[in-house]
């Protein structure tokens, strides 16, 4: 009997004190990992205004949450940002849009989000994480091709006919969406053999030579090189989707997040966007 | 802190508390995620989301897929396993670690090598290509194959396990009665090693339907042909979690039946020390 309920309450005290401990062992694990990239001296009052954030005053790591094709350029543009504001570090997290909404919205840690559509950016602003998101560069959809353009695609018409096997973005995903807005256009039905998850595997199967043809973004086929061929949509039927940028409410280091997003926008950021194929918004 | 007040006995049922604390970590990270899974299901419209044609359309692809990729594995992973277990061979040892790689290389990892391989620009889907116009990815065979080609050492090892740990008496006995080598093998081999097989058999279906790095990487991910329950999960995460949580209660579901159908069989439960604590 002594030995029976013994066992009974170590299991029981295992089951009730789990929530609690883990909780605790959680929380000290996140703090610990956030807590040295932040400035002690930094005050929320100061950093509101972006003006106010004199090089000077800017330390500690950020982390940018940025479209699957804005990987070439936000590289360099944080880089860049790096190397004049010493002390400070962008760390980048590049997937599809939509998915990184997703895991805004679920609490992911994040202070700046770069989507490649208004729709993407709208879910996270409803959900109260951010305010004015602002346009700051606005893209196209291209054909990819192998470089020996095994399927002779000549043209966007060539994408619907059999055999020609298609990669496309899965329409959750901005390239997805503006890929579809295109073929309505043009009044085409394309079946792609896959559904990718972001318009930067889309561009890896074409690479591969897996697939005859995908369609991604102009500012993709630039940054692939000679690694794929690039064959130009008509602009008549061609959908453009914008990029809109803003500082998550949830972030730890704001003026940071601010100083970034006046960088991206300002000049200087829109040539290296400008000399990627960006369009300008 | 307790003084030794209970008899011995008690004291060693008792868990050291350098013990009970990680351990209840332990309990926590991996219940409290199950538990988050069920309270935020959408109970009230559940079987709406369970009909949608792209929730039965994935399972129904991953049922005959994780299920075409087990008959394969019990195929040609249990002749395999014998050789392992029974040959000395150069190289076995070398053969054995390459055979079950898969299951400890990162899924991802084995889709790009199956692309590589048996791609349209792979090294053997090159010629396949080029002889019969026919190339596997984004196709359900290719599906297949990587749910193969990552549960596959599943089988491999339950049934090896199990050939090791028999003597191999009833086998010689066998032989020496005028049996020949293949009718050891049906007649002996197989009846002795059926229940492990039978156990590595369902690990190897679950960890088919639960393919998901490979899968999405050498066969692509579209409705109805090559986009399985996790792709599903994965993908509707995105634009409808509600449909996400929906899905995988059901992969959770399965992974349970399977687990209580296995319970006795792979994972023996309490090896008596603890049974052995109270009778004494």
């Amino acid at each position: 009997m002594t030995i029976r309920r013994r066992t009974i309450s170590i299991g029981a005290a295992m089951a009730l004190s789990a929530v609690g401990l883990a909780a605790v062992g959680l929380a000290g694990c996140a703090t610990s990992n956030q807590s040295p990239s932040q400035s002690p001296s930094q005050s929320p009052t100061q950093s509101l205004s972006p003006t106010a954030a004199k090089p000077a005053a800017l330390s500690g790591t950020i982390t940018v949450f940025a479209a699957s094709s804005l990987k070439e350029t936000f590289t360099k543009l944080g880089a860049a940002f790096e190397a004049a504001n010493p002390g400070t570090k962008i760390l980048f997290s590049f997937a599809a849009s939509s998915g990184l909404a997703t895991q805004i919205t679920s609490g992911a840690p994040a202070d700046v989000f770069a989507a490649a559509s208004t729709t993407t950016m709208t879910t996270v602003v409803s959900a109260g994480l951010a305010s004015s998101p602002v346009t700051f560069a606005k893209n196209t959809m291209e054909i990819a091709v192998p470089p020996t353009n095994p399927a002779g695609i000549a043209a966007l018409a060539d994408l619907s006919q059999s055999g020609v096997k298609v990669a496309l973005c899965q329409v959750a995903v901005p390239c997805g969406s503006t890929a579809a807005k295109v073929f309505k256009a043009a009044k085409l039905t394309v079946s792609a053999v896959t559904l990718e998850p972001d318009v930067k595997s889309v561009l890896g199967k074409v690479e591969l030579g897996e697939v005859d043809a995908g369609v991604v973004y102009v500012t993709d086929v630039l940054a692939a090189g000679s690694k794929v061929l690039g064959i130009t949509i008509p602009s008549s039927v061609n959908a453009t989707t914008a990029y809109p940028i803003a500082a998550l409410s949830g972030s730890t280091n704001p003026a940071l997040a601010q100083a970034f997003l006046a960088y991206v926008t300002s000049a200087d950021g829109q040539a290296v966007l400008t000399a990627a194929g960006f369009a300008g918004p | 802190m307790s003084p030794p007040r209970g008899t011995r006995r008690i004291r060693a049922n008792r868990i050291p508390r350098p013990l009970l604390v990680p351990a209840v970590l332990g309990v926590a990270l991996l219940i409290l995620p199950l538990a988050g899974l069920l309270i935020r299901t959408p109970w009230s419209h559940l079987g709406a989301e369970l009909r949608s044609a792209a929730a039965v359309q994935a399972l129904w692809l991953s049922l005959w897929t994780a299920t075409c990729a087990t008959a394969i594995s019990v195929i040609i992973g249990v002749p395999l396993a014998w050789i392992l277990a029974r040959r000395e061979f150069a190289g076995r040892r070398l053969l054995r670690a390459l055979v079950i790689l898969p299951l400890v290389l990162p899924p991802v990892v084995g889709g790009v090598a199956l692309l590589l391989a048996f791609g349209r620009n792979g090294v053997l889907g090159h010629w396949l290509y080029n002889s019969f116009g026919f190339s596997l990815p984004f196709t359900p065979a290719a599906v297949i194959l990587a749910q193969t080609f990552v549960a596959m050492p599943f089988l491999i090892v339950a049934v090896e396990g199990a050939l090791r740990s028999s003597t191999g008496e009833l086998e010689s006995a066998a032989e020496t009665l005028g049996a020949q080598p293949w009718q050891v093998f049906l007649r002996v081999s197989l009846p002795l090693i059926a229940p492990s097989l039978a156990a590595g058999a369902v690990l190897c279906w679950a960890r088919a339907l639960g393919e998901f790095g490979a899968t999405i990487t050498f066969a692509g991910s579209f409705p109805g042909r090559t986009q399985t329950m996790p792709i599903a999960v994965y993908y509707a995460l995105e634009n409808d979690p509600a449909a996400a949580i929906a899905l995988s209660l059901v992969l959770l579901v399965v992974s349970l039946c399977v687990l209580v159908g296995l319970r006795d069989s792979w994972f023996p439960v309490g090896s008596g020390l603890q049974d052995r604590g109270v009778r004494t």
